[in-house]
């Protein structure tokens, strides 16, 4: 096990290598720069401004310069906020984003494995097709449509909830979760009736229920630890989905996480932003799947024994 | 068989009763968790923000975007703006009614006669929030530290005006004693400019002149340094009429009242919480649900809905900006002022601000906006579809035969969208050429434009102050802001020479209708509607008129509810 963590950390290096390069050298190539502005800048002015960056030396020096940064875990300057440097505004936007995207696990996780789990249950009944047309309706109604439509009905019309902020008014934090979960638990839903129904037609089960077994004992206690590890290898990688994918929610609620920084940076051409944000979201969406990884392992003994007798 | 199932599952009971119940138990924790986590169990019947701030004089303002940085020589938003007003003063003031100087940190200044020297003589009781006193030294260090090229101060040349002010700053003279701006006493402050200039007093009210504090940007690092920690909430030290209390990143900007400013006995509001609203569609929804008293803008389709149904909560003011189009004056076929006029005399502005703008706006048949403080150029054109043609064919293109594929530029926005296929129309109909159209993200639309890749583009302009020249100045040969190709010796002269020494007002303005007539009758840009200011405003926020600048004094507004405000 220990060899499988180290063996796939190691692999995570050159994977990031290439985002760093790739993102380092693609936004430069952008036409504009983070200080073009529709009222000129003086040329003494813009000089100042590009020796400041470093940007008036040579691209591959700058690209050195920011790996030896990098390699100190400092992130350089933001471009578009002076006073802010890009750690700075990661660690800012961080915890709310990943509170967002927690609520939104949560909330995919409890609500998508019981529909799922119902309507494994009853196959091709109504049962299963009213959740599963709904699961489906989630999977198609973007958050930038879910998101005002829930705001107007819950925030204006019945006004329960407020219609932005975070952690500002209390309630507040109910439709970004909401909707950030929406596309995850129909996800969720969909893979847990799958998992579910495979799982329900294995010969272990008919034992259970030969058993004598109540039909929800079997269902809960043989069943769900089978049928859910799709929902579980899911997991990991639906985390940092949530976390790297919450900036339409995120502008949406005004919502002060890092997926807006992100999308302004790209906007504004804050490339030391646009940078850090990058090389942060792909070290987070590597470590998920690592992890997911790991439990997957963990989960299925098949998996574990196999591993366990390399290592050993 | 069936009896020993039966015995089974009786046998199970028990146990299957523990495992509900845990499940059950289980459950209940998990959503109380989660209910409590989103805060759905504190939720009860709360006022919303417009009631309690009514209350208790807490304005809530929707700010557009984060302030990039608080400090004045550094930021050039209109965001930033909106803070860095509530906590600086400049030397004077604007009287948010008729925009006219009104007495700031100077309480009365004397203009010699020949309109080159003004003496600034400061009040005795304006303070720092610290306590320390403001003085004529502090203004002269705090405009050296904004010349500062290391700082990247893009608003540099507001400077400009004041004698040596420019060469400085372009490093052309290394002595900041041969700029004109001197203290003579503690309180007494004399500037000298390099030509008289009659919009001097309104440059004073723009925040790249603000004063800064220096021991405070001295205690943070070096006065030139980009982005030290002295804007931050604690350690900003200011002189305006409110101080920074916390600066949440992209969350809130709280400002309080500062009980050591001059007039804090004319400060009635308490508070003020700047949101950083981008999403506008959000913003507005933030208004209709009782979050925010101010909003920075409309979104276009909600201007018709407020006019029928809630016309008190909707402010349409006129603004001093000009929506128009740039021509590149390099491409062949644009390069013919007859070709350009015939574009322009073909666009029914009428037309698109009842249909398409929809906001108040007004049909642009000149460039500086009318009345731009009582300067009114001639119109310079006017809509003519016949004459327009015979212009076409005069210039080789009769019916439009042969008119080489042209291209509207403009950056991604849905508003620019809808104007340039109105406008793609009535060329189509009125002269029968083909245009088309192509957006591109802003960043990438300013390097085209700027670089001249580009043949006619989109663009806006928004006066720094009130005063023709703001708008006519950017028209000068290889002019930063022009962009078009366009050069006319004749234009620069009237607008870099005769006008600056112009001895009277009328003198100077019928060399800035001159120029002018020149600008619309050769027409490398082609005017389309005069801006207007559009945002929503709860009728209970009192003191705050609209204005061409869309100036906001924030110690003359209050807050006041003619009965307990509704949400909807």
């Amino acid at each position: 096990m220990g060899r499988f963590i180290l063996q796939r950390l190691l692999q995570a290096i050159p994977v990031l290598l290439v985002v760093i390069t790739a993102t380092f050298f693609l936004v430069r190539a952008a036409p504009g720069g983070p200080f073009s502005a529709e009222k000129a800048v003086p040329p003494e002015v813009l000089k100042a401004l590009e020796e400041r960056y470093q940007l008036n030396q040579p691209v591959l020096n700058q690209y050195f310069s920011y790996l030896g940064d990098l390699a100190h875990g400092d992130l350089g300057p933001s471009f578009r906020f002076p006073g802010r440097s890009v750690n700075e505004m990661i660690f800012a936007g961080l915890p709310t984003t990943a509170e967002l995207g927690l609520y939104a696990l949560l909330i995919s996780m409890l609500l998508g494995t019981t529909a799922g789990v119902v309507a494994a249950l009853k196959p091709n009944t109504a049962q299963d097709y009213i959740p599963m047309s709904t699961a489906m309706i989630g999977i198609c109604l973007p958050s930038f449509l879910l998101g005002p439509l829930l705001m107007l009905v819950f925030g204006i019309w019945l006004e329960w909830v407020p219609v932005s902020g975070w952690g500002n008014i209390p309630g507040d934090k109910i439709l970004p979760a909401l909707t950030l979960a929406s596309g995850y638990t129909a996800y969720v839903a969909r893979l847990s009736r799958g998992g579910m129904l495979e799982v329900m037609s294995q010969d272990y089960i008919r034992t259970a229920r030969a058993k004598g077994l109540p039909e929800w004992v079997v269902v809960i206690k043989h069943g769900l630890r089978g049928g859910l590890i799709p929902v579980v290898a899911f997991a990991g990688p639906a985390f940092a989905g949530l976390l790297s994918g919450s900036f339409v929610v995120e502008t949406i609620f005004q919502i002060p996480g890092l997926g807006r920084f992100y999308v302004q940076a790209a906007f504004n051409r804050d490339y030391t932003m646009i940078m850090g944000t990058t090389v942060f979201f792909a070290a987070l969406i590597i470590l998920f799947n690592l992890l997911s990884d790991i439990l997957a392992v963990w989960l299925n003994p098949k998996l574990r024994q196999q591993y366990s007798s390399h290592s050993g | 068989m069936q009896l020993v199932i039966k015995r089974t599952r009786r046998k199970q009971r028990t146990p299957v009763r523990s495992d509900r119940r845990r499940g059950l138990k289980l459950t209940s924790v998990l959503l109380c968790y989660l209910l409590s986590l989103l805060g759905l169990t504190a939720c009860g019947d709360n006022e919303n923000n417009v009631v309690s701030g009514n209350r208790q004089q807490i304005l809530h303002w929707g700010n557009g975007t984060e302030p990039q940085e608080l400090d004045p020589h550094i930021v050039t938003g209109v965001p930033e703006h909106h803070i860095i007003t509530a906590l600086l003063e400049g030397l004077v003031l604007k009287d948010p009614q008729t925009l006219e100087p009104i007495p700031g940190v100077a309480e009365r200044w004397v203009i010699s006669d020949d309109g080159l020297v003004y003496t600034f003589h400061l009040r005795d009781n304006a303070r720092w929030s610290n306590g320390d006193p403001v003085t004529a030294e502090d203004f002269v260090w705090s405009w050296w530290r904004a010349l500062q090229p290391a700082l990247g101060n893009q608003y540099a040349y507001m400077y400009y005006a004041i004698k040596n002010a420019e060469a400085y700053a372009q490093g052309k003279i290394k002595d900041f004693d041969q700029v004109g701006a001197v203290a003579l006493d503690e309180r007494t402050l004399q500037v000298t400019l390099a030509n008289p200039t009659p919009y001097f007093l309104q440059l004073l009210d723009h925040y790249s002149m603000f004063p800064v504090h220096r021991p405070t940007i001295e205690k943070f690092g070096e006065p030139a340094e980009r982005g030290t920690r002295w804007t931050r909430a604690g350690n900003f030290v200011g002189n305006g009429a409110f101080v920074l209390k916390l600066w949440s990143l992209n969350k809130v900007v709280i400002v309080e009242k500062n009980s050591g400013y001059w007039d804090s006995d004319n400060v009635k509001l308490n508070s003020i919480y700047f949101y950083p609203t981008e999403n506008v569609s959000t913003e507005e929804r933030m208004f209709r649900a009782g979050q925010l008293h101010v909003t920075g803008s409309i979104p276009a389709d909600k201007i018709a809905v407020y006019k029928k149904e809630r016309p008190e909560d909707l402010r349409i003011a006129p603004y001093l900006g000009t929506y128009f189009y740039r021509f590149n004056t390099t491409v062949p076929h644009l390069s013919d002022p007859r070709v350009r006029r015939a574009l322009a005399m073909t666009i029914n502005r009428k037309q698109i601000v009842e249909r398409v703008t929809k906001g108040g706006q007004l049909p642009a048949y000149t460039y500086t906006p009318p009345d731009t403080l009582g300067y009114t150029a001639r119109d310079g054109f006017s809509f003519d579809p016949e004459a327009a043609r015979a212009l076409l064919a005069e210039a080789g293109y009769p019916d439009g035969d042969g008119f080489p594929q042209t291209e509207i530029l403009y950056n991604t926005s849905e508003g620019h969208r809808k104007l340039a296929v109105a406008i793609q129309q009535m060329w189509k109909k009125n002269l029968n050429i083909d245009v088309i159209l192509n957006n591109q993200d802003w960043k990438v639309y300013l390097d085209n434009v700027d670089n001249g890749h580009y043949q006619i583009a989109r663009a806006g302009w928004i006066g720094d102050y009130v005063d023709p020249n703001t708008f006519l100045d950017m028209w000068v040969s290889n002019g930063g802001n022009n962009r078009t190709g366009w050069a006319n010796s004749d234009y620069d002269t009237l607008v870099l020479k005769q006008s600056p020494t112009a001895p009277s007002r009328d003198a100077r303005y019928q060399a800035f209708k001159e120029a002018e007539a020149t600008l619309l009758a050769e027409m490398p840009i082609l005017p389309i509607y005069f801006y207007t200011r559009n945002n929503l405003v709860r009728p209970s926020v009192k003191g705050m008129p609209a204005n061409l600048l869309d100036y906001t004094l924030y110690k003359n507004i209050y807050l006041q509810a003619a009965l307990p405000e509704q949400v909807e």
